[in-house]
């Protein structure tokens, strides 16, 4: 039991919460605040993980140089997407964002550019300046999480992760305080009444759009450090969706939303997993086999995480920190 | 005093003012093959409350749309304060002067009445993404128009409801909301459509006087609206449109008495009696 509170610990804190955390926080801006339904976050994560392992590989770039690079690359891409779409009503752009995302995972994909993607294996060995940049206090240590231990690659990079969420959501939380916030917010509700009050529409979508991405990008970029690969597997549709789980989960338009909604999420996710595989592998405590064994296990925690979030928009669907007096209000 | 402005002005379509703020010709806009408005030529006085009447389907509220940059005509040209307005977008129009509302009111849901209000200021710094961030660079702004905006609720009866979220007030008070939150913007035009739908009787009275209180504050005021007491009472000028044209022009005494618009609203035949032979 210990051991799956520890790894479901883990699971909260680790670098793929971090990862989905940023997502979550740049999908927040979007759709929690601006009202852009974006279903392309996972394009936005993939252009930042790319953005970072590309140029270490073909071009023996130092990894922080690449920094600039995923901002520059989630920029060019939201523009790329906002320009044709964000004069037009908030379904296209779902369906551009989507199909763009899922473009660029299979371009990244084809075998014919094996030599600068790595195809559907991606890339590897990408991390050797993260590795060396492990300050003095962790280098060759394994940090002990109760029964889990962490090894100092690991622990530096959730370190570095935590950060830029820290970074990110007080950006965040400044920006939409003020009145540029309210301007947003005003877009989301009615944009035509926000255009009536001189307001640039457009302009500030297209800002929404681009600093949303960017934040999305730095959590493609900890997701492939983290896991020392970048490869299109890790941006798959699916990415999109359990972001918005995750938004939905710790409420939308709240600061504290993505985070925490991260958390829980994956903490839920890794003990399902560690029970589930606890239950099925022969000894112990035992589920029937007619319900699941340890070969499908896996998708039945699954269909319970589903369940689950049906619950939770049935029965809280302001999320956690949503408030309870703003969703009664029937928005469009 | 401002009927004298009209003294000399013929009633006839398309006459021209003195000082006209507002001035349109030959616009015209199509959806297909209905022509909603085909307008020769209107000219709005400035600091007047000109009314635009019409019978359901006349193109009023798309002659609006249209003025105000939220759609854009076949043909046409129109002109605010003597500048072009041809192809200015909606948010430019609205720094021009020239702020509407809507039929269906807009009051942002999810946000309080305050903030509504806040949000109508123009050229504020905190709106900037470089300024926003640091609250001390938009602070001060910020209480002046936070001040701006609670004498204008008190004006409109709303501070009460300052720090309610806009989806919980009435239709009415909507209604309020979005006239408040267009003076916000501090127009020298302000574009009414429909005001009075859904608004309570007793609440009609207290927005007549808001509508008067505009021109007494030298804002133009052009309006669309069906309640025809409102419209002899506050209205200096009567602008009528039917399928798409202007077709009888003056004050509102002259256009109730108008055949043209009586035909417009009833129909041209409605004392013959049709189809019984004796």
């Amino acid at each position: 039991m210990s051991q799956t509170l520890s790894n479901g610990l883990f699971g909260a804190i680790g670098v793929v919460a971090i990862a989905y955390c940023l997502a979550a926080i740049g999908l927040n801006v979007h759709f929690g605040y601006t009202g852009l339904l974006n279903f392309g976050q996972a394009g936005f994560a993939l252009v930042g993980g790319y953005a970072v392992a590309m140029p270490v590989m073909n071009w023996q770039w130092s990894i922080w140089a690449t920094i600039p690079v995923v901002i520059v690359a989630s920029s060019v891409f939201a523009l790329l997407l906002g320009i044709p779409t964000l004069r037009l009503r908030s379904d296209y752009l779902a369906i551009v964002t989507i199909a763009a995302a899922e473009i660029l995972r299979l371009l990244v994909s084809t075998p014919n550019l094996k030599n600068v993607t790595g195809s559907t294996d991606g890339i590897n060995s990408f991390t050797n300046d993260i590795q060396n940049s492990i300050p003095g206090f962790l280098k060759g240590r394994t940090v002990p999480l109760w029964e889990k231990n962490i090894s100092d690659y690991e622990m530096w990079v959730m370190m570095l992760g935590w950060f830029l969420v820290a970074l990110f959501s007080v950006v965040v939380w400044a920006l939409m305080r003020s009145p540029w916030g309210r301007v947003l917010r005003s877009i989301r509700e009615d944009e035509d009444a926000a255009r009536s009050l001189g307001k640039n529409v457009f302009a500030y979508k297209m800002t929404s759009l681009v600093l949303g991405g960017v934040i999305g990008g730095f959590g493609g970029a900890i997701l492939v450090i983290g896991q020392r690969n970048a490869s299109p597997g890790s941006f798959q549709t699916q990415f999109t969706f359990l972001t918005y789980a995750i938004v939905v989960l710790g409420g939308v338009g709240k600061v504290k939303g993505p985070i925490v909604g991260a958390m829980m999420f994956w903490f839920l996710i890794t003990v399902t997993d560690s029970l589930l595989a606890d239950w099925t592998d022969g000894s112990g405590f035992q589920l029937p086999t007619w319900i699941m064994d340890s070969s499908n296990f896996s998708f039945f925690r699954w269909i319970l995480v589903g369940g689950g979030l049906a619950l939770l928009v049935i029965f809280r669907p302001q999320g956690i920190f949503g408030d309870k007096k703003e969703q009664a209000f029937d928005v469009r | 005093m401002s009927a004298d402005v009209f003294a000399d002005v013929p009633c006839v379509p398309g006459s021209l003012k003195p000082d006209p703020i507002l001035v349109a010709d030959s616009v015209r806009r199509s959806f297909g093959g209905l022509v909603a408005v085909d307008v020769e030529h209107v000219e709005v006085q400035r600091n007047t409350i000109t009314a635009l009447i019409g019978p359901n389907g006349a193109g009023k509220t798309t002659f609006f749309n249209l003025l105000t940059g939220f759609d854009e005509p076949n043909v046409g040209t129109w002109t605010f304060n003597g500048v072009s307005m041809n192809g200015v977008s909606p948010y430019k129009a609205a720094r021009r002067g020239m702020v509407r509302t809507f039929q269906l009111t807009k009051s942002l849901s999810r946000m309080t009445v305050i903030e509504n209000m806040r949000l109508g200021a123009t050229d504020q710094a905190g709106e900037r993404l470089w300024t926003a961030p640091f609250k001390f660079l938009w602070r001060d702004q910020e209480a002046a128009i936070t001040e701006r905006a609670e004498a204008l609720l008190e004006r409109f009866k709303l501070d009460h409801m300052r720090d309610e979220f806009g989806g919980s007030l009435s239709g009415g008070q909507r209604k309020l909301l979005e006239m408040a939150r267009a003076l916000m913007v501090e127009p020298e035009m302000v574009m009414l459509d429909e005001p009075m739908a859904g608004v309570n009787p007793a609440l009609k009275q207290s927005l007549l006087e808001h509508v008067k209180g505009l021109k007494d504050e030298g804002r133009t005021v052009l309006f669309v609206e069906h309640d025809m007491d409102m419209v002899h009472e506050i209205a200096d000028w009567v602008v009528v449109m039917a399928e798409g044209q202007i077709i009888a022009e003056g004050p509102p005494a002259f256009v109730g008495a108008d055949q043209a618009v009586i035909d417009a609203y009833l129909g041209a035949h409605q004392n013959t009696d049709l189809g019984v032979t004796p």
